[in-house]
């Protein structure tokens, strides 16, 4: 059974800081977190998650500063109202809400941030395979459901 | 020169793509000077049986509108791809799947049910669900096959070029037709032609106040509003962000209404919703996470309203399968 592909984006100042922690500190967590730094969480485009369940991802995390300590002041509050749009839309194309996680993890947190990939990472392996291509794009040019002559 | 031999076609459309061209009013008799047709159902009496017999790349230029929504759709845009030199996805249908492609937000399955079955017009007891084929005394009698999913052209065939708009506006047609009948140098292959290489929002004339701050979305029909200032300002939302321009302003100046997205991704943007989403989340006046939940849900149907033309073309083409 295949492994559980999680793509994960968190920002330079606080959440990649902390998964660094995790890392310095030798605490052990999930190799299915795939990290992509970003500057901040604020640059997280809608466009990038959409691309990663589209290219296989089956589930995305996203992780910033804590409300008000945003190293940009306002980015992890446009990084939220984003998420949460995001996450209600995706609704309509069938995903679940709990293949997309937003979390604040702090430079400190290095304990949290391993603890939250590997609950995360238990959390899709319990939905299962998303699908990517074969789900969004391919394979469905012809009639083939129950309802076909 | 010799006049050019010309096809116009509707695949999944509802006909104003064709209705658009002659509303290029009197020229369209240069047209007709100018051009030879073999096929425009709309207007002309050709049997598709007439095209499968020209010489292959007989069509100097083909005006494809419409989605590829059915298996006849498909042989059409696969046989004109073959007898064209040119081929053009032309509106918003053939370019990102148009209105048709919002059956992609359900499944096959899902529109049989509810068109057949469930619907309160619908009269079915013996459960009666069409079939591609089906046997009577005199023979057999087909249907072509409903897909999965609505296509946009390109995903179906090669393209040539695309012509966003619902409808094209009739002035960017003629530009159109006038570079290809008068042999002007064609810009490269691929490209989106007749329309514009930046966002609305930038070539818009509504005045902007500056600070948009949205606290809850507003609805047209519900709302009065300043003619002259930003949609999106007031809180009704306006697709200015996340779609090409070139379309000559007809909503957001002359009528007065917030832009729908016909004309398609801007260059550079891979994905008409998530832009707009991320334009919107920049404007949302609230850092409650409930708040902005309460926000986002004046908008049940984002998915619908962002990509109302493009979702055969967005970064997921269709409902999980």
């Amino acid at each position: 059974m295949s492994e559980p592909r999680i793509v994960a984006f968190l920002c330079h100042w606080c959440s990649y800081t902390g998964a660094d922690l995790a890392g310095t500190a030798r605490i052990k967590y999930s190799p299915n977190v795939r990290i992509i730094r970003v500057m901040c969480s604020g640059r997280i485009e809608p466009q990038f998650l959409l691309k990663a369940l589209r290219e296989g991802a089956d589930g995305v995390l996203v992780c910033g500063c804590h409300p008000g300590d945003c190293h940009y002041h306002e980015g992890n509050y446009k990084c939220l109202r984003r998420f949460l749009m995001l996450r209600q839309m995706l609704g309509q194309y069938g995903i679940e809400e709990g293949r997309l996680r937003l979390e604040w993890v702090s430079a400190s947190e290095g304990d949290r941030f391993a603890k939250l990939a590997d609950e995360f990472t238990e959390q899709i392996r319990a939905l299962g395979p998303l699908g990517g291509r074969a789900a969004f794009v391919e394979g469905t040019q012809q009639g083939g459901t129950s309802w076909a002559s | 020169m010799g006049k050019l031999n010309v096809g116009v076609y509707w695949a999944a459309s509802c006909g104003g793509c064709d209705v658009a061209i002659l509303d290029i009013h009197e020229k369209v008799l240069k047209v007709k000077e100018a051009c030879d047709f073999f096929l425009w159902p709309i207007a002309m009496d050709f049997k598709y049986a007439d095209v499968e017999a020209l010489p292959d790349k007989h069509l100097d230029l083909v005006l494809f509108n419409g989605a590829v929504r059915n298996s006849e759709n498909k042989h059409l845009a696969e046989l004109l791809r073959k007898k064209s030199k040119l081929l053009v996805a032309f509106g918003s249908c053939a370019h990102t799947g148009g209105i048709p492609a919002l059956a992609n937000f359900t499944t096959k399955q899902g529109i049989f049910e509810r068109a057949y079955l469930t619907s309160d017009s619908t009269d079915n007891p013996q459960k009666v669900i069409p079939k591609t084929k089906v046997k009577v005394p005199e023979g057999e009698l087909t249907i072509p096959e409903f897909f999965e999913r609505v296509f946009a052209l390109d995903q179906v065939v090669d393209v040539d070029y695309y012509v966003p708009g619902c409808p094209p506006n009739p002035e960017r047609i003629w530009e159109v037709l006038a570079a290809v009948v008068t042999g002007a140098p064609l810009p490269p292959k691929g490209s989106v032609i007749g329309a514009g290489t930046k966002a609305l929002c930038d070539t818009c004339e509504r005045k902007r106040t500056g600070d948009k701050k949205i606290t809850g979305f507003k609805r047209v029909a519900t709302t009065d509003w300043d003619p002259e200032v930003c949609f999106l300002d007031q809180g009704l939302v306006c697709l200015g962000p996340c779609t090409r321009d070139g379309c000559g302003l007809q909503c957001v100046q002359h009528s007065n209404m917030p832009c729908r997205g016909c004309y398609g991704l801007p260059p550079d943007i891979s994905d008409q919703g998530a832009k707009m989403i991320a334009a919107l989340g920049s404007l949302i006046d609230a850092k409650d996470p409930e708040e902005i939940a309460r926000i986002a849900g004046e908008l049940p149907d984002q998915a619908g309203y962002y990509y109302r033309f493009s979702a055969a073309a967005g970064l997921l083409e269709r409902r999980k399968a």
